[in-house]
């Protein structure tokens, strides 16, 4: 996708520049563009240590497992045929539980294994089933509990309370989800049949 | 609004407090395992460098050539009927496609408009609240080798309408 989107910035803003005169500006971005990437990326390094570091603990403990426990009534309500497949819960809620922790890195692998075991049961293997979509779907709407990312950004441009955010990003994130949920729902009957 | 910045302040030390208790009661080398963690996020840092190299120029020269402000004015009158801040419309639109480059843009947009802003507070629910659908569903759906994906993406696309247009009715209220 980048390799389409950044020749046409770059095409569009350099001969704006240069049919508009305003080249002194860009020579000054040029320069101050690669400047704020490194100093950005120094400053992330820290948070972002810390961060791998205590979600390292966390990926070696059994609090993935602990949380498993309390997403079985979502499951039931969100995968309805999956309702007697623990296995497949299994993975899922391991998915989901290592997303609300941030460990982004667990979370694929995890959710891909879940892929193939619901492609497993998939009675059309060239569709998308149920169970799948909505699987995505909530896989899109990045529910976390800290957004370590965005603090470490906040913090590295110095805010005054770079953990602000957090509470506004749970209702946002959660109204998204549901909204994602409703509409996957709706999708998912609407599109029951031969054609898709 | 005392009780939410409270819950906004005690999320992250509860839960690094929550994981220490955990490694603690359950592994002893429990330093040598966030060595182990913390590397890796050197790495992370790294791998992402060039790619923010790249997107600052791309954004900045953007920013600065004038053709942002070009396409902000142009968009506003829109953005305006439904209170949507302009300055935002270029995270909006590249957030679901790409996770470097919303970063990028987010990063740029907090630095301009004030990271304490009410924009840069949107813009950070945003980042917070919203995923890189696109990629999401590429990564899922090849690796199992479907074809037909039912207007997935419709749904993932609604979330994220959804996540944007509550991160700022919710950061303008807080403000």
């Amino acid at each position: 996708m980048l390799n389409i989107v950044w020749p046409i910035f770059i095409i569009i803003s350099f001969s704006f520049a240069i049919f508009s005169g305003n080249l002194e500006n860009l020579n000054n971005s040029i320069f101050e563009s690669t400047n704020s990437a490194i100093s950005l990326s120094i400053d992330l390094l820290g948070t972002l240590c810390l961060w791998s570091g205590i979600m390292q603990i966390a990926s070696k403990t059994s609090l993935i497992e602990n949380l498993t426990k309390f997403l079985n009534p979502l499951l039931n309500f969100l995968f309805p045929k999956l309702k007697n497949n623990k296995k497949i819960k299994k993975e899922i809620s391991m998915n989901m539980a290592a997303n609300i922790l941030g460990l982004g890195n667990a979370a694929t692998p995890l959710g891909l294994k879940a892929m193939k075991s619901m492609q497993e049961i998939n009675e059309k293997k060239d569709t998308l089933s149920d169970s799948m979509m909505m699987f995505i779907v909530i896989n899109t709407a990045s529910i976390q509990i800290i957004p370590t990312t965005v603090i470490a950004i906040r913090n590295s441009l110095g805010s005054q309370n770079p953990t602000s955010i957090v509470f506004p990003t749970w209702i946002a994130t959660i109204i998204a989800a549901i909204v994602g949920i409703v509409v996957a729902k709706i999708v998912i009957k609407l599109t029951k049949g031969e054609k898709f | 609004m005392k009780i939410i910045d409270f819950l906004s302040s005690v999320a992250m030390p509860m839960v690094i407090l929550l994981i220490v208790l955990y490694g603690v009661k359950e592994k002893n080398k429990i330093f040598d395992t966030f060595l182990d963690g913390a590397k890796e996020g050197i790495k992370t840092t790294l791998s992402i460098l060039p790619t923010l190299i790249g997107l600052f120029l791309a954004i900045g020269t953007l920013r600065s050539s004038g053709v942002l402000e070009l396409i902000i004015r142009i968009a506003s009158p829109v953005l305006d009927i439904f209170n949507f801040p302009s300055e935002l419309m270029p995270l909006a639109i590249l957030r679901p496609i790409s996770g470097s480059g919303s970063i990028a843009v987010a990063t740029d947009i907090m630095k301009n408009c004030g990271v304490d802003s009410v924009i840069g507070n949107i813009a950070s629910t945003i980042m917070g609240s919203t995923e890189t659908t696109l990629y999401t569903i590429a990564v899922y759906t090849s690796c199992i080798k479907v074809k037909k994906t039912r207007f997935i993406l419709v749904a993932a696309l609604a979330a994220d309408v959804a996540g944007i247009i509550v991160s700022t009715i919710i950061c303008q209220i807080i403000a």
